[in-house]
């Protein structure tokens, strides 16, 4: 290390060594103890308590997130498990609703089968009758055209045709 | 740094370690001078990272609330780690002198700072501090029982007397290692800067010099923190053996 031996600052050179001037390590340890103890003062009053306030809430967010989201797994297998039993209890509703709707239609279907059946053998029954009828009422008719066809042609034959004798005439040939 | 009249090279590595006035005067103790007004950066700064930076509270840090954090954190582990539960009752007295060193230093770094920690004053001061407080502390929460610490029961009989001595002697001297240690550090950085500096004023050699003086400085942010980081974990070393006189 060169000393400057000219030059207009000599007036202020010193000791080699600024360190081991002892007249200004006062003058430093007054300002390192005052700021010591301001800088102790701000830490011990606002930073340490706020930031250790700060790491403890983080904490707490932390545990108390997974805390909910496990709750909230829960409740979801839960609700997932709920699912489930109410697909299963609807599909055997379902499957009873079917069945019961079979049966219902099955019996209501022989119901109408066996009333329709009724009604068929009710109308041929009645047809048949109006048939004996219609069939009587024709041999009736047929006896009827022949006793007077009979009586008309003993007329035109010029005789005297009794009604009574024709009539009997008429019956004998058709029963023959 | 400049050549003077006679075109010699001048080196005053020491001069940027010189308290000055700040007003122009005598220096008294009470008097504002440089050191003064680099404390007061140091106080401001640790406001700027502790104070304000933690302001918002988040539970998702900004950047400067994780730096914060990070520096809570780190030397709270250290007390935690190296003094037990029971250390952490200190905590404060220890991140006051880790920030205060930690802070000092790097605002040191600036070009044309001065830097608090460099002088011998400061860091004796701290130091001592230290030491006496352990020391203290030691009898105060063992009484007899810390001079233990210097009775290494380990050790075969004979042998004890004289680690006995020996670990005396290291016990004094550690005030003396602690602080010189720091304003040694800081100082042979700093003073070496400016002695590259002084060759840049050579032409044929300046780059050599600015790389020295790049080269330096990014060694010197290293040594900032560690220095700081060793002051405080040393602090906390002494601080177990009170604590904890047994080896």
């Amino acid at each position: 290390m060169a000393t400057e031996t000219t030059g207009a600052d000599v007036a202020a050179s010193s000791p080699g060594m600024p360190q081991l001037d002892f007249s200004t390590w006062g003058n430093q340890i007054f300002w390192l103890v005052v700021t010591l103890v301001v800088i102790y003062m701000i830490l011990s009053k606002v930073a340490l308590p706020r930031i250790a306030a700060i790491l403890a809430e983080r904490q707490g967010t932390i545990t108390n997130d997974i805390a909910a989201a496990e709750d909230m797994k829960a409740k979801a297998q839960e609700a997932e498990a709920a699912y489930d039993k109410a697909l299963a209890d609807a599909r055997t509703e379902a499957h009873r609703i079917v069945a019961e709707a079979k049966a219902e239609i099955q019996s209501d279907l022989d119901a109408a089968i066996a009333k329709a059946d009724a009604e068929i053998a009710a109308k041929a029954a009645e047809s048949e009758k109006a048939i004996a009828e219609i069939r009587a009422g024709a041999a009736e008719a047929v006896q009827q055209v022949a006793k007077d066809t009979a009586q008309e042609i003993v007329a035109a034959m010029g005789g005297k045709a009794d009604a009574k004798t024709v009539d009997a005439a008429v019956t004998a040939q058709l029963k023959g | 740094m400049a050549t003077d009249a006679d075109g010699g090279l001048v080196f005053k590595p020491m001069e940027q370690f010189e308290i000055q006035s700040l007003f122009g005067g005598e220096i008294a103790w009470y008097t504002p001078t440089n050191t003064a007004l680099w404390m007061g950066l140091a106080i401001f700064a640790v406001i700027l990272l502790l104070v304000v930076g933690s302001q918002k509270r988040s539970i998702v840090p900004s950047r400067s609330q994780s730096v914060a954090e990070l520096a809570y954190g780190f030397i709270y582990k250290m007390v935690e780690d190296i003094c037990g539960k029971e250390g952490l009752r200190y905590f404060p007295y220890i991140m006051t002198l880790f920030m205060f060193i930690v802070c000092a230093n790097f605002l040191g770094l600036i070009p044309t700072a001065f830097t608090p920690t460099s002088h011998f004053a400061v860091t004796v001061v701290l130091a001592m501090a230290v030491f006496i407080t352990v020391t203290v502390l030691g009898f105060v929460k063992n009484g007899a029982a810390f001079l233990g610490l210097f009775w290494v029961a380990s050790a075969p009989l004979a042998l004890r007397p004289v680690l006995a001595i020996i670990e005396i002697i290291s016990y004094f001297v550690r005030p003396v290692s602690h602080s010189i240690r720091l304003a040694g550090n800081v100082m042979a950085g700093h003073a070496v800067i400016k002695v590259f500096a002084g060759f840049a004023a050579i032409a044929a050699v300046s780059p050599v010099a600015v790389l020295g003086i790049t080269a330096m400085y990014g060694l010197e942010v290293l040594v900032s923190f560690i220095q700081a980081y060793v002051f405080t974990i040393l602090t906390c070393v002494y601080l177990k053996d009170a604590l904890h006189p047994h080896h």
